[in-house]
């Protein structure tokens, strides 16, 4: 293993800018694994994008990554990554493409504006889960946290638990689907989306409405449990947006005034 | 920001110095400018107090010396005039001092006595609470007050980036809920309505060292239990009571607690077994001292907790 240096800033606040990936990888064939127990975020980082993009493997495994915060963020090409164990914030985030199984539990912010690609967290998240999430499926078997999919634009975000409190706040497009119960404030300002909820919910956000569950809703989710070898709840209800803030118009404040 | 800690050992002691030192040091990028810990050793018949005599920040003038010598026996001749008897007296550090003492009376006489000294600030009493907190991160302060070495039942701790208020001891946390013995909070968040229950609670007789918001949370919580409401239930009361963002954690003599606003807008991960209870505001402070794979979750928003040993 070629000796690592890492500075501790640069003059534009880049933790360890010397960083070097660390090369440490087992490679067979087409797949790798690195242990990830002594590298810093940066140096996991750098090995991944190594192997991903120097090496053309599409197939890494994650060793003992210890909740440590922004692994595998920015990965941009199409890929399987097992991520063995736990990520702290923002782990999977600003991902298009990659294929990632996390097998332990996640913190805030897990694959945070996702552009397409999948994320598989086999134990809890916490809150932010999904935030701007554009594409993409984010399944989460465990419970997650407060604000799932705020401000999300696009995608499908799966919960086999629980959500807390204002789980769709101001999401525009896409869909969640919470198998638990929900706390208090869903879909706050929610723009347009559509949330599935088999439990409880106890409270819905400003302009969050019931709405007719269709068999096309079913199909979707019959389509995405089997691809991810979740069990069902027997019925789910879904909830839109009320369109009462709905006060779209084309023209600025100013410009208005002069047509008036 | 911040980054708050804890841990409690449901069955015997541990090395909650060292644990807690390791926790905080893990979470040292959520606040550089200061590093508390609140520890809790083998209850005795003998009452703990830690106190400060100046501040790190204080001008050190040619009678610095003198000042605090002069202080230090000040504070001394107050304790054995109110009828405390004195079992000894250690500096910590040059303006930080750390005294056993037998006594029976009322706490709060002897605290107001003691903090009438110049610059004295009583920074936590109670027959097995001790707070220690400086500037500097998390192995800094553990270094300096040899912390490495405590013993004990269960800890709190914090590492603060200062956002309303001055980085000295004073608006460091843990914050002790004078006069109430053995009991400590640490807080990640911001109270909005601070001045409005700082006025409440000096019209009933309290003191507040800084301008911190956070002592609001160790007093109020003090002020509650006096009126007779139990930790618990003076929790829940507090997320009522207490407006802005928070998660806080607060230690008593046999427990440990903590308290999430109805926002859940400060971070909380909690991992229970049945030996122990490790919380924190990042996984990577509870996966510092639990050396394997664990399950973890995040309290919910309003959500009130207790762990007793």
């Amino acid at each position: 293993m070629e000796q690592v240096k890492t500075g501790r800033y640069d003059i534009r606040g880049l933790a360890e800018p010397d960083a070097t990936a660390p090369k440490t990888a087992i490679v067979t064939g087409d797949s790798a694994e690195f242990d990830a127990a002594e590298l810093s975020t940066r140096q996991v980082n750098l090995e991944l994008r190594r192997l991903l993009y120097d090496e053309g493997i599409h197939d890494v495994t994650v060793r003992n990554p210890g909740a440590k915060h922004s692994i595998a963020v920015g990965i941009l090409t199409r890929c399987k990554l097992l991520i063995d164990g736990s990520l702290g914030y923002f782990g999977c985030g600003l991902i298009d493409g990659p294929e990632i199984r996390v097998t332990g539990r996640v913190g805030w912010s897990v694959a945070e504006n996702m552009m397409s690609g999948v994320v598989v967290v086999d134990k809890n998240a916490g809150s932010l889960t999904g935030a701007a999430l554009r594409g993409g499926d984010l399944v989460v078997r465990g419970h997650v946290g407060a604000r799932t999919g705020i401000d999300q634009k696009g995608g499908t975000i799966i919960v086999g638990g629980n959500a807390g409190s204002m789980t769709g706040f101001m999401m525009q497009r896409g869909r969640q689907i919470i198998c638990g119960d929900v706390g208090a404030g869903m879909g706050d300002s929610m723009y347009d989306g559509a949330i599935y909820v088999a439990g409880k919910v106890k409270s819905l956000g400003v302009d969050c409405v019931e709405s007719e569950f269709t068999d096309a809703d079913q199909e979707l989710i019959d389509r995405k449990f089997a691809a991810y070898e979740l069990d069902a709840p027997s019925s789910f209800r879904k909830f839109v947006c009320g369109r009462k803030l709905w006060n779209y118009d084309s023209l600025e404040p100013n410009e208005r005034k002069l047509v008036l | 920001m911040c980054g708050i800690a804890g841990i409690i050992h449901r069955h015997g002691c541990g090395d909650v110095g060292h644990e807690m030192c390791r926790m905080l040091q893990a979470m040292k990028h959520r606040g550089p400018d200061s590093t508390g810990y609140a520890l809790y050793g083998q209850p005795s018949d003998l009452l703990v107090m830690r106190f400060k005599l100046a501040d790190p920040n204080d001008g050190n003038d040619f009678s610095y010396g003198d000042r605090l010598a002069r202080s230090r026996r000040e504070v001394e001749s107050r304790l054995a005039k109110i009828g405390a008897t004195i079992d000894r007296v250690d500096g910590e550090s040059e303006y930080a001092y750390r005294a056993t003492f037998r006594y029976e009376g009322e706490l709060k006489p002897l605290a107001d006595y003691v903090e009438d000294v110049p610059g004295c600030e009583v920074l936590s009493l109670g027959h097995s609470l001790e707070i220690v907190k400086d500037l500097g991160d998390a192995e800094q302060v553990a270094e300096q007050y040899r912390l490495d070495a405590f013993t004990g039942t269960h800890a709190i701790g914090h590492v603060r980036m200062a956002t309303e208020s001055d980085v000295d001891i004073a608006g460091a946390h843990p914050y002790w809920a004078y006069p109430f013995s053995d009991v400590a909070v640490v807080h990640n968040g911001q109270l909005t309505n601070y001045h409005r229950w700082r006025r409440r609670l000096e019209r009933l007789g309290h003191r507040f060292q800084s301008e911190c918001d956070s002592e609001i949370i160790a007093v109020y919580l003090a002020q509650r239990m006096a009126d007779g409401l139990s930790l618990e239930t003076a929790m829940k009361q507090s997320l009522e009571d207490l407006d802005g963002v928070f998660t806080y954690l607060v230690v008593t003599e046999d427990s440990l607690g903590m308290a999430k606003d109805e926002m859940a807008a400060k971070p909380l991960v909690l991992y229970e077994a049945d030996d122990m209870v490790a919380l924190a505001s990042e996984e990577v402070a509870i996966r510092a001292v639990v050396n394997r794979e664990i399950d973890t979750y995040d309290p919910y928003e309003g959500e009130v907790m207790v762990w007793s040993r």
